[in-house]
């Protein structure tokens, strides 16, 4: 067995092969449990019990509505743009894979003597091509409600538009920090800089460690010391605002409340999906769920140290360490993301407008330039000295 | 915390353990009110005869016009109920009963009541009309169903009649209340009067003027209970035949 696996993950070919399977599965099943822990999370906050009737504790539940999708009748309009309209959902599927395809969701493994890595494939541009991906996702939103040949989807269509790209760019801007401290972290060195997420991921080893604070604030260096030696050296804690900004975003991006303007089901009725149904609307709801989750995991490997965490050395089970980690860590920042569907209303037009382009590109564009001057002189030292 | 952020212990909030109100429903049911209007039951007297003298008037007074009763003369050898007549056919279409109660207000005999049990889904039209094997109170005081017992299914609610039938004071008189003004039924015995109904009982509600101006309670005119039941065989079955004249639909069917 052993030498199976060994063989098989010795060949490029074959563990791709592997790795792409493992993968379509991993996010379906990750996309079942979302659903459903998304509706208990919502329900025990408004004080209900969700579904709690297939399987132990209702887990089943998304599995029976899938069903019922898949065996529905896919209506199709007499006015829709036809190849666009059975393109789009498939065009929402395709980013939601691929971005996944470059998350580590655990540390490499070693069989023998193949190593496998637990991500589709470490791209050195990973960064870069997730936000491309994600651009490409908007196609499918506004494909589908231009192809629709209806006013309600036409409208979600536009908005996302709007919505999608204006807060890409804050996204976008949010991440550069990121970089720059990994790449002040790995060699200390200017121009070491990655984009890889499992060299991104390493850059968080370990604990934050001495912090030499400026001027007068040098006297508290022996306090802070104490406090740095303790917390690991994630990317959140020096790089909070980026964080902020980038969860923001997230949400706009992924159409969650209260950014959810693209698919208002009380204004536009579901926007964009309005004219699908059966599989195809299952496929937009599946993009959506696996694009919640994929944001997240990006979250957690760029902030929250992917994988990190204790007891990977233990014996037998280390392997399986970092993934239980990489999972919590995950499904606790979606707990944030139901947390917050549950608790805010939505946002206006307007205010969508104001918040992405009057607030979050400046913040994120006056925090990379405090970030990057900070780091600047914390390398070269201050022009005054 | 304030602000935009301040929701969020809100929301947090709810997810600690009794904050829940959902019930589940089959198998755990909430208490219902005590003039629940479920399903209809036909009752005995405690001697096995049975209350409905076929008078139709229930029929008559039925809004939906779900009710279709056919009186026929009681042997004299083997009496079915106490008064002239009884209702050898009694069939109620629960699919159009809107469940008013307005037939157990009719009923001069209290033959007719309602019950808490409301599960009576079906999966055909037909078995959705309820016939006199259906309706009416076992020799036992047992009521049959026509669903098989289930989760669902409370049979002991079938024994539990609905309040108004219960009910001593009407007109929210507190000198009528707690007297019971109805016959006993087969297995419950004389049901106990239904509790606070007189006005004067709630607390800084609208009381009658005449009730407390006056000063004594004791010049509203003692209550009678009124002559049916037991002995009002004849009575009712006058009024049967008036009814039956007047209207020459009698109880015409849904």
């Amino acid at each position: 067995m052993t030498h199976l696996l060994e063989t098989l993950f010795g060949s490029v070919f074959w563990s791709a092969v592997i790795k792409v399977v493992l993968a379509f599965a991993f996010l379906m099943l990750t996309a079942l449990v979302l659903v459903w822990y998304e509706r208990r999370v919502v329900a025990f906050m408004q004080n209900r019990v969700g579904p709690n009737r297939a399987g132990p504790f209702g887990i089943l539940q998304t599995l029976a509505d899938g069903l019922k999708l898949l065996f529905k009748e896919g209506i199709r309009p007499r006015r829709v743009e036809v190849g666009m309209y059975l393109a789009a959902p498939i065009v929402a599927m395709i980013p939601a894979f691929l971005i996944f395809l470059v998350v580590p969701i655990g540390a490499p493994i070693h069989i023998g003597t193949a190593t496998v890595t637990l991500q589709g494939a470490d791209l050195n541009i990973a960064l870069l091509f997730i936000l491309a991906m994600s651009s490409v996702a908007v196609y499918a939103v506004v494909l589908a409600g231009w192809a629709s040949g209806s006013k309600y989807p036409l409208l979600g269509g536009v908005r996302a538009t709007a919505q999608m790209i204006s807060y890409e760019a804050a996204m976008g801007i949010a991440l550069v920090p990121v970089v720059i401290q990994a790449s002040a972290r790995l060699g200390g060195d200017v121009g070491i800089g990655t984009l890889s997420m499992t060299t991104l991921v390493h850059a968080q080893e370990g604990v934050i460690g001495h912090v030499s604070l400026p001027g007068v604030f040098h006297v508290l260096n022996p306090v802070f010391d104490v406090v740095t030696t303790w917390f690991p050296a994630w990317f959140f804690f020096p790089l909070i605002i980026s964080f902020g900004v980038f969860f923001t975003a997230a949400i706009a991006e992924t159409n969650r409340a209260p950014f959810d303007l693209v698919e208002a089901e009380s204004e536009i009725v579901g926007g964009y999906h309005t004219e699908y149904s059966g599989f195809r609307f299952a496929m937009f709801f599946l993009a959506e769920y696996i694009n919640m989750f994929n944001v997240s995991a990006i979250a957690v490997t760029l902030f929250f140290g992917g994988w990190l965490g204790p007891g990977a050395d233990l014996p037998y089970v280390g392997w399986l360490v970092p993934i239980f980690w990489f999972l919590l860590k995950t499904y606790a920042l979606l707990f944030v993301f139901v947390w917050i569907r549950a608790t805010m209303p939505r946002l206006r037009y307007d205010q969508l407008m104001n918040l992405g382009w009057k607030r979050l590109i400046p913040i994120s564009l006056g925090w990379l330039v405090v970030f990057t001057v900070a780091k600047a002189f914390a390398t070269f030292g201050t022009p005054w000295s | 915390m304030s602000g935009p952020f301040a929701g969020f212990w809100v929301t947090l909030k709810q997810m600690f353990p009794g904050h829940r109100v959902t019930t589940q429903y089959p198998e755990d049911k909430r208490v219902k009110p005590q003039r629940f209007h479920g399903r209809h039951v036909l009752n005995r007297y405690p001697d096995g005869m049975e209350k409905c003298i076929g008078c139709e008037l229930c029929a008559g007074v039925c809004p939906a016009r779900c009710i279709y009763v056919r009186g026929k003369e009681n042997s004299a050898d083997a009496p079915v109920s106490p008064g002239e007549r009884f209702g050898f056919v009694y069939e109620i279409n629960m699919l159009r009963c809107i469940f008013c109660g307005l037939c157990v207000e009719a009923c001069p005999t209290e033959a007719i009541t309602m019950t808490h049990l409301f599960e009576m889904s079906v999966t055909d039209r037909q078995d959705a009309i309820y016939t006199r094997s259906e309706l009416l109170m076992n020799p036992d005081g047992s009521v049959p169903h026509p669903q098989p017992d289930s989760v669902l299914i409370d049979k002991g609610e079938l024994l539990q009649a609905d309040g108004w039938m219960r009910a001593t004071s009407p007109s929210g008189r507190a000198a009528y209340e707690g007297i019971p003004a109805w016959t006993p039924t087969l297995g419950a015995g004389l049901r106990p009067a239904e509790q606070g109904q007189s006005v004067g009982r709630l607390a800084g509600s609208w009381v009658r003027e005449d009730d407390t101006a006056s000063g004594d309670r004791e010049a509203v005119p003692s209550p009678q209970p009124p002559p049916i039941g037991m002995g009002g065989g004849a009575d009712a079955g006058k009024g049967q035949r008036e009814t039956g004249s007047g209207d020459p639909e009698g109880g015409a069917r849904g």
